[in-house]
């Protein structure tokens, strides 16, 4: 890749007149060696899979195996049927369809990990809530897809993207910049904008720790995704209209690989602290244990 | 740079419910089972730091059983790979790794086969996040290998010229190497080199390989198709 920071990528987008998407798609294929249309074929089967988890989640029974989560993306959808969501509808159908995504992986279903499975649900909830609300076509949303992976790409190699080196911030944190910056894209906006909202995005998330119950991909982790996917928008949001990140999005990076190397471990994905070893996080940890053996075994 | 391109960021296809303690968990498990060539007959499977606090909740056990077998990311029978393992003879043994460790998500495993031949491998592997990983350790040699490059893992004994002969042959065959490490028991003992490449060697080439003096046995590492 011929960038490693933000304002590298931007600064490339200018000088070759192309968007985040396509620019990161003409990088890929460099760095791969395969065509461009091999690559894009990839990345379009990989947002086929984003679509079918979130409908299985949408339609399917999403009990984890550990019957502590599943199916609150179908409540979410049951409740805005009844009265207006507090949200509006768009935005409580992104929230919907990142909690869809977020429990078909709590309970072993197929997703894609954007950046990781733990924020698996963020870039499906903003991209096909979007894509219905907009009427794009499938090929627009691949685009965006590359996007987004140009902005992860920068963080996961300035900073980190997974909960047990940095922290949830690097986790979820990370999800919510890539989707932001990259529906910012995918309206229209220019990867100036885009770059923007990686930054307002992120300083939203700094410090957030991972404190997954039971060391389970499932509380917090679930909800996080829901609400993930409703600051991405008002990111993009803002962005589009011109808010900028006034401390450049790259120094933001470094502040979550500076705040994310110095959280303790028990905040790290360990279980050891945060709501795991609250006493009902302590009482639901001790139950799992006593379970007999899991029926895999 | 430790993420190299766009999938290691969007991606992989996955089954729940982690990436860097399933998924990561799994492609550690297939690296094992490539440079064995084999499903284990038996395999001591060894979690530090975080991996040894969560591993039971987010299945990285059964994960890893499912890389030993040779099973994708994505295969559906993850969630049974222990039972699948009981019926293949692996016998499977878990714990607790004791000393230091290089990173939060690490996992030793003892191997052995009895098939094709008795071989034993040991192997450390840290999952570094969206399922990417690092093997920082094969056989006590110090490595670093990613799998997401064709990767060739030969083990030799460290005698003059005999990274030369291996990449005149590549060059030969006009394969570029992306990334090499070399390690050494001691000087003049047996060494390991690992060399990442950008495509694939002929099958062919492999025996060539094989008949330079003094190396000892050749692994082909390749998780593009997982």
């Amino acid at each position: 890749m011929k960038f490693r920071t933000l304002a590298e990528l931007g600064v490339l987008c200018a000088e070759r007149g192309l968007s985040i998407g396509k620019l990161m798609l003409e990088e890929q294929s460099a760095e791969s060696g395969r065509s461009q249309q091999d690559e894009f074929s990839k990345m379009a089967a990989y947002y086929d899979v984003m679509k079918e988890a979130v409908q299985r989640g949408l339609h399917e029974n999403t009990t984890s195996r550990s019957g502590l989560t599943g199916l609150d993306a179908q409540r979410v959808v049951a409740h805005r049927q009844q009265q207006e969501a507090c949200l509006g509808e768009h935005a409580s159908n992104a929230m919907a369809y990142a909690l869809a995504v977020s429990e078909v992986n709590a309970s072993m279903g197929r997703i894609i990990a954007t950046p990781t499975a733990g924020s698996c649900g963020i870039i499906p909830g903003v991209f096909v809530s979007s894509q219905e609300r907009f009427g794009w076509d499938d090929e627009h949303l691949v685009y965006g897809l590359f996007a987004a992976g140009a902005i992860g790409f920068v963080i996961a190699n300035n900073s980190f993207v997974s909960g047990a080196e940095g922290g949830c911030q690097a986790e979820v944190g990370s999800a919510i910049g890539m989707a932001a910056g990259a529906l910012v894209e995918l309206r229209g906006g220019t990867p100036v904008q885009a770059i923007h909202a990686v930054g307002l995005a992120l300083k939203n998330t700094l410090g957030l720790i991972c404190d997954p119950v039971g060391g389970l991909v499932e509380i917090p982790c679930i909800v996080r995704n829901g609400f993930g996917a409703v600051s991405a928008l008002a990111a993009a949001d803002m962005a589009l209209a011109g808010v900028r990140s006034v401390i450049p999005s790259d120094e933001v990076i470094q502040v979550m690989l500076e705040v994310g190397s110095a959280m303790p471990e028990i905040h790290r994905e360990t279980a050891g602290g945060g709501l795991a070893t609250t006493p009902t996080g302590r009482k639901i940890m001790k139950k799992l244990r006593e379970q007999k053996k899991p029926p895999r075994s | 740079m430790r993420f190299k391109d766009v999938f290691s960021i969007i991606g992989p296809s996955m089954v729940g419910p982690s990436s860097s303690h399933t998924a990561g968990a799994v492609r550690i498990g297939l690296v094992a089972h490539q440079l064995l060539g084999a499903v284990p007959k038996r395999a001591e499977i060894l979690f530090y730091g975080s991996f040894a606090a969560t591993y039971q909740g987010h299945g990285t056990d059964i994960a890893i059983v499912s890389g030993l077998l040779g099973f994708a990311t994505d295969d559906i029978r993850i969630p049974n790979a222990l039972s699948v393992a009981g019926e293949q003879g692996m016998d499977v043994i878990f714990g607790q790794g004791k000393g230091l460790f290089s990173h939060p998500n690490t996992v030793k495993l003892l191997l052995e086969t009895s098939e094709p031949e008795a071989r034993k491998l040991s192997l450390v592997g840290t999952s570094i996040g969206g399922g990417n990983i690092e093997i920082v350790s094969v056989n006590e040699f110090r490595v670093k290998i990613t799998g997401d490059y064709p990767t060739l893992v030969i083990l030799h004994e460290d005698r003059t010229g005999i990274i030369a002969d291996v990449t005149s042959m590549l060059k030969s065959e006009r394969v570029n190497i992306g990334y090499m490490s070399v390690d050494r028991k001691g000087r003049s003992g047996q060494a390991l080199t690992v060399l990442e490449l950008d495509d694939m060697l002929p099958d062919s080439l492999i025996p060539a390989l094989q008949t330079i003096d003094h190396v000892q046995h050749i692994s082909k590492i390749d998780l593009s198709q997982f």
